[in-house]
């Protein structure tokens, strides 16, 4: 299985690459860890016209902390993200999501900017973007923007970036004191993508879940914030809520059919991660049985 | 047809100059190019393991990456980890323990099994194992494999003691 | 026939000093494949060697309308492009079937489809270009029109009225139909205090060698010969077929095996794609190299373990098995494979269904279809993971139906240990079996009381483990029942060459050949046992028609019962020549001479008397100090078939421990045990490798691998992120043990090994699945057992 043919072109600069955008638009792709885009074109399930290799501009490496924000640059590395003090102390989260993603040698080249701007739903970073409430910065020839993760994922392999826009940075809250995170997912094999998966960051001020933001990944054609939180915010949580709240998540959830799961399946896995994601970040294991 | 672009690169420690179709991949430059046939094709879509090489240190998977994106880089492979000696221990244990049938998925088990030693001195069989999960083996059932790296990180930490 | 030992011979060829026999060493040459200096096909280079890609159907049933190549070999790079019907000048289609398979019936098969188009993935234009990256650019630009056709896709409607027949000349869908029924089942289950009855469903595997197939046939015309490089299991075999539909004679042909990426069975079969690629290089007077992509090998790879057996098993309340009976069918590919044929597999499941237990009331019927699917055949362990998993899966069942626990039910139903020589139900001969001996030797590594104990303890917290026990017996070291009798040319005998170089080291040739199970070394320790000299003094050349004698190759579990003996009786002879030679230098008697470490030495005392090396210096070199008349011969050939047994039967038991998560429906594999009775063992620790290597493509099957295919007979998942393969994550420790039987057909007493763990793993996972969910009064009688497939059963979804 050999890529077809297709012209290749080295972006120096953020400059060069949006440049290059703007003339081909959706003839080219973008190539930064190439770990999604390289097998599927040596399967040649696409064939684009041009490459443009922005593996080398320097200024889309990197992670920073200013203020309340940490700005993770587009090119760093899973790898990187891994081992980043820095997301070790201020999101959490994301460094037990990575361990997730493929294995290590994936995990060297892919690049948070690659997987987010693939958006595949089955994938572990989109949903964390959604769990920890970032803003993707989002570069053209005419200009830059900032998009809400949740205005970000718009349905399989689709965003809201334009064929002429590259994906820089995201920028992410620091976690609060108090507060707790949740990662899992299903998945037949080590590293293999998720049956259902949550990640899931919560404030938790004695005993009570301040705030929840509970971000499913493949329950459906894009990561999916649970409206189902509400419920159980600011309350005690008892077996009874949680299982109505259970109930709630599957009306709320339409998960596909495919060859790994049915949609009734992926259903029964986000429940079962509910209430092991409540159990965990409040530290009561009972409520793992708490039957729907 | 695109034309060839010129790279340079390191392998092994060689210098490396080469005019590459863009979309020929790092493994097959490797095979092909520079006839160093010990990093194997599996699959081609970064699911095998079995085309692993380093590149800048970092173990990749070489049907996943472009030749031209190792430009400026140094790669290794199964052959310059051998001749250089850092696996030899592994090799040993590999030998003794049959860690190895056909032979296939070998340099990619060898490639990744220092990357953990160079990480971990300490494994457990289940981060062995872990470690190893993007790589497959159909003929030793992964065992013998698990074995022969946690007595080489036994040994190592032993000549260190 | 055992020969007894002579009076020169004052211990056994096995207790020699220094014997290797038995003895775990580590394997020769493992260094060239550790620094990725192996040589295996996809390595090739030749001069002038150029590539083919196969322009394949994306239809599993279409005719051929029409095939326009004029643009494609325009494109750069481009040699040929050729259809079938070119191609047909030059080889001759093959059908697949043998003789003793009464009533096997298969259509001729083409190298490249003419015509009709039967799978998709079948092969219907031939690319041949400079590169492999521009052969796939020309197949894209290749236009071939198909008229679709109604595709057979569903093997339980294959031969009903409605259904279309693929080959309008065979009649029906019927690829081969067996009966058998022995004892009186009827009388039987009427007796019977409990009757159960299952339908077990099997997924539909292939073999995912991680080197995939790849051919280079060169084609020399100055010399009229073919050269194959291929990574084939059975050389001989390969060289006669080509010969045969090239027109050829065989000593036109070459076949050349050096290292080969795995196979089990896979790249034992003749493929259309690599019969196309010889013809192709006779064509254009070139080497072509052919190497399967993933995509398709997953489309093209024999498929193998498609089968629903229904089965039934009839029981007395005191735990006596009266009847066995199974109505199993099986979906192969629109071809019988050839020469193998894809009727062996069903016939393995008749064979062997109830072979560990005394009753001999069985009755079954096995019927293999025709389906617009990939091709079918010998896989790791042919039927016998089938015939397993429905044995003991009833035995399960027959157990729980009358209370009694599953280690009682078999130490009451298995053959006694001292009852052999006998025969099983189907009617095969049992020369010496340890089901027993086995057993107890099971529950004592496993310590079964204290897991059971555990497990009771688990399941008051809802945690639920479960304990699965598989016998199973398995087919080694066929003899010429197994195909030669049908008609194939498969050689069922071996042959080893023996000779000592000038410098007195050992140069061995043998026609069994090396996929990575340890031929070479096995080989090496016979031959050094033997004779008496150090491993590293013996160098063993295999896979090489030109250069090895005649030979079966390894499959079947025969390289080391029937490669071993010939080895072994081979060496012997080389050993009586030395010493005879030395006998005549030293003017001493053989019969008080032996060899040791390379020295011949007295027999009593072991004082060194001449070294092997000197000896050959004068044997070669310096004859005329010989005394007169005396002509030495420093090689010696022998060849070996089984003639008592048509089959070396060894037997085996697993055991699996798991637990299943009743929320999630997913299996933790938590351990696995398998005592195995193969024989005299030649290198404890290569068996035992063989042995885990075996039982996790079983655990592969248990609870992964399926081929998924749609209704229109598309393959669904033909890539390594959807076929799911056991990965090292998932796998659990195997514990081995062994008890030993040896065979006393043969001298070296060895039975094979090979397949054994695959025999019965999945059976011991599905058992311990089903004791683990016993509380939730449930049976799974499917593999693979996926976490839907157990939240579904359980009604939690």
């Amino acid at each position: 299985m050999k890529a077809a043919d297709f012209a290749y072109a080295r972006a120096a600069s953020v400059e060069d690459a949006v440049a290059l955008l703007a003339t081909y638009g959706d003839r080219a792709k973008l190539l930064s860890g190439g770990q999604s885009l390289l097998p599927a074109m040596n399967l040649r399930l696409i064939s684009p016209e041009l490459i443009i290799d922005i593996g080398g501009i320097a200024e889309l490496r990197g992670i920073a902390v200013t203020g309340n924000t940490v700005r993770i640059g587009a090119l760093t590395r899973h790898v990187d993200v891994q081992r980043s003090p820095e997301i070790a102390a201020h999101t959490p989260l994301l460094k037990e999501a990575i361990t997730h993603v493929a294995h290590p040698a994936i995990r060297n080249r892919g690049t948070i900017g690659g997987s987010l701007a693939h958006a595949d739903p089955a994938s572990e970073l989109p949903a964390c973007m959604l769990a920890l409430d970032a803003d993707l910065v989002v570069q053209s020839k005419s200009g830059r923007r900032r998009i809400a993760a949740g205005d970000f994922f718009q349905g399989i392999f689709q965003t809201a970036l334009s064929p002429d826009e590259l994906l820089t940075a995201v920028e992410l809250p620091i976690s609060a004191k108090n507060s707790a995170y949740f990662f899992y997912e299903f998945a037949r094999r080590h590293g293999d993508y998720a049956m259902a998966g949550l990640a899931a960051q919560a404030v938790i001020e004695g005993g009570i879940l301040a705030d929840l933001r509970l971000a499913y990944f493949a329950v459906g054609d894009r990561p999916v914030l649970a409206g189902t939180a509400n419920k159980l915010t600011a309350k005690t949580i008892t077996p009874a809520l949680l299982s109505e709240a259970s109930r709630a998540l599957g009306d709320e959830l339409d998960p596909q059919d495919d060859q790994q799961a049915s949609g009734v399946m992926r259903r029964h896995l986000a429940q079962v991660l509910l209430r092991r994601c409540v159990a965990a970040l409040l530290s009561r294991p009972e409520l793992v049985g708490a039957t729907a | 047809m695109t034309a060839t672009v010129p790279i340079s690169l390191e392998v092994n420690g060689e210098r490396i100059e080469a005019n590459v179709p863009p979309r020929l991949n790092l493994a097959d430059f490797i095979r092909e190019h520079l006839q160093l046939t010990g990093t194997h094709v599996g699959c081609e879509h970064g699911v095998c393991g079995a085309c692993t090489v380093r590149v800048n240190g970092d173990i990749v998977r070489s049907c996943l990456m472009l030749a031209v994106q190792a430009h400026g880089g140094s790669v290794q492979t199964i052959e310059g980890l051998s001749d250089s000696g850092e696996v030899a221990d592994l090799q040993g244990a590999f030998r003794e323990r049959n860690a190895l049938q056909c032979g296939y998925c070998t340099p990619g088990m060898l490639m990744v099994a220092q990357d953990l030693l160079k990480l971990e001195a300490d494994p457990s069989r289940d981060e062995i194992r872990e470690h190893l999960s993007g790589n497959y083996c159909r003929c030793t059932g992964y065992q013998a494999i698990i074995d022969a790296v946690e007595t080489t990180a036994r040994q190592r930490r032993n000549r260190s003691a | 026939m055992t020969t007894p030992s002579s009076k020169s011979e004052p211990l056994s060829i096995l207790d020699r000093p220094n014997s290797y026999i038995g003895k775990t060493v580590p394997r020769p040459n493992l260094d060239r494949l550790m620094q990725g200096r192996g040589q295996y096909v996809s390595d090739i280079e030749l001069a002038r060697m150029v590539h083919v890609v196969y322009v394949r159907s994306p239809h599993a049933h279409a005719r051929i309308a029409s095939i326009d190549v004029t643009t494609a070999k325009q494109m750069p790079g481009v040699i040929a492009v050729v259809t079938g019907r070119e191609l047909a000048k030059l080889i001759t289609p093959w059908v697949g079937v043998l003789s003793h398979l009464k009533g096997l019936k298969s259509a001729p098969q083409h190298a490249i489809a003419i015509d009709q188009v039967c799978w998709q993935g079948e092969a219907v234009v031939a690319v041949v270009a400079s590169n492999r990256a521009l052969a796939e650019d020309a197949a894209e630009a290749v236009t071939v029109e198909y008229e679709e056709l109604e595709a057979v896709t569903d093997m339980e409607t294959a031969l009903d009225p409605g259904t279309p027949v693929i080959h309008a000349s065979l009649g029906d869908n019927l690829a081969f139909e067996r009966v058998h029924d022995s004892g009186a089942v009827d009388q039987a289950f009427a007796d019977a205090d409990e009757v159960v009855e299952a339908d077990f469903v099997f997924g539909r595997h292939t073999g995912v060698t991680l080197e995939p197939r790849a051919v280079v046939a060169d084609w020399n015309p100055a010399e009229a010969r073919l050269t194959i490089y291929q990574g084939t299991q059975a050389p001989h075999m390969v060289q006669n077929i080509a010969a045969l539909h090239l027109g050829l004679d065989e000593r036109q042909v070459r076949v050349v095996c050096k290292d080969v990426g795995g196979s089990f069975g896979i790249k034992v079969h003749i493929y259309a794609d690599e019969m196309a690629t010889y013809a192709l290089s006779k064509l254009l007077n070139r080497p072509i190299k052919f190497v399967a992509d993933r995509v398709e090998s997953f489309n093209t790879d024999i498929h193998a373990r498609d089968h629903r057996c229904r089965g039934r098993i009839g029981v007395r309340r005191d735990g006596a098995i009266l009847a066995f009976e199974i109505d199993d069918l099986t979906g192969i590919g629109p071809y019988s494979m050839y020469p193998r044929t894809s009727a062996i597999e069903a016939n393995q499941v008749v064979n062997l269904v109830g072979g560990p237990y005394v009753t001999k009331n069985y009755r079954a019927r096995a019927r293999v279809v025709f389906q617009n699917k990939n091709v079918t055949c010998q896989y790791r362990a042919v039927g016998h993971p089938i015939a397993c998993s429905v044995t003991e899966g009833l035995v399960d069942l027959a157990a729980m139906k009358i209370g009694m626990d599953p280690v009682e039910i078999r130490r009451r139903n298995l053959i006694a240990d001292d009852a052999y020589p006998c025969s099983s139900p189907a009617g095969l001969r049992f020369e010496k079996l340890s089901h027993h001996a086995s057993l107890t030797k099971l529950m004592q590594m496993m310590n079964y009381d204290r897991l059971r104990d555990e497990q009771a303890e688990l399941r008051k917290k809802n945690i639920h483990r479960g304990i699965g026990i598989a016998s199973f017996i398995e087919v080694t070291n066929p003899s010429a029942a197994f195909y030669g009798v049908g008609g194939a040319k498969i050689s069922s005998q071996d042959g080893v060459s023996v000779r000592l170089d000038a410098q007195g080291s050992v140069i061995c040739q043998t026609s069994i050949t090396e996929q990575g199970q340890g031929s070479e070394s096995l080989t090496a320790q016979i031959v050094g046992s033997v004779l008496g000299v150090s491993m590293d003094r013996v160098r063993v050349i295999l896979g090489d028609t030109d250069n090895t004698p005649y030979g079966g190759g390894t499959w079947a579990s025969r390289g080391a019962g029937i490669g071993g003996e010939a080895a072994l009786q081979a060496t012997k002879v080389l050993r009586k020549n030395i010493l005879e030679v030395a006998a005549a230098i030293l003017q001493a008697n053989p019969a008080e001479l032996d060899i040791a470490d390379g020295v011949v030495v007295n027999a009593s005392d072991g004082a060194a008397r001449i070294e092997l090396r000197e000896l050959a210096r004068i044997v070669y070199f310096r004859p005329d100090t010989l005394p007169p008349g005396v002509q030495p011969e420093l090689m010696a050939t022998r060849h070996y078939v089984p003639r008592t047994y048509p089959f070396a039967f060894t037997n085996g038991v697993q055991a699996a421990w798991l637990e299943v998560d009743t929320d999630t429906g997913f299996i933790k594999l938590l351990k696995h045990w398998v005592v195995e009775d193969c024989g005299t063992i030649i290198n404890p620790q290569l068996v035992d490798e063989q042995i885990r290597g075996g039982v996790v493509q079983g655990l592969g099957a248990a609870l992964f691998e399926k081929c998924i295919y749609d209704e229109r007979g598309q393959l669904t998942n033909a890539n390594m992120a959807d076929y799911l393969v056991p990965m090292s994550g998932e796998m659990p420790d195997i514990d081995i043990g062994h008890v030993v039987s040896p065979t006393s057909e043969s001298e070296l007493g060895a039975k094979g090994a090979g397949e054994a763990g695959t025999a019965g793993a999945a059976a011991a996972v599905s058992n311990a699945v089903n004791d683990a969910l016993r509380p939730f009064n449930v049976t799974i009688t499917e593999i693979p057992l996926t976490p839907q497939i157990v939240l579904t059963t359980l009604g939690r979804i």
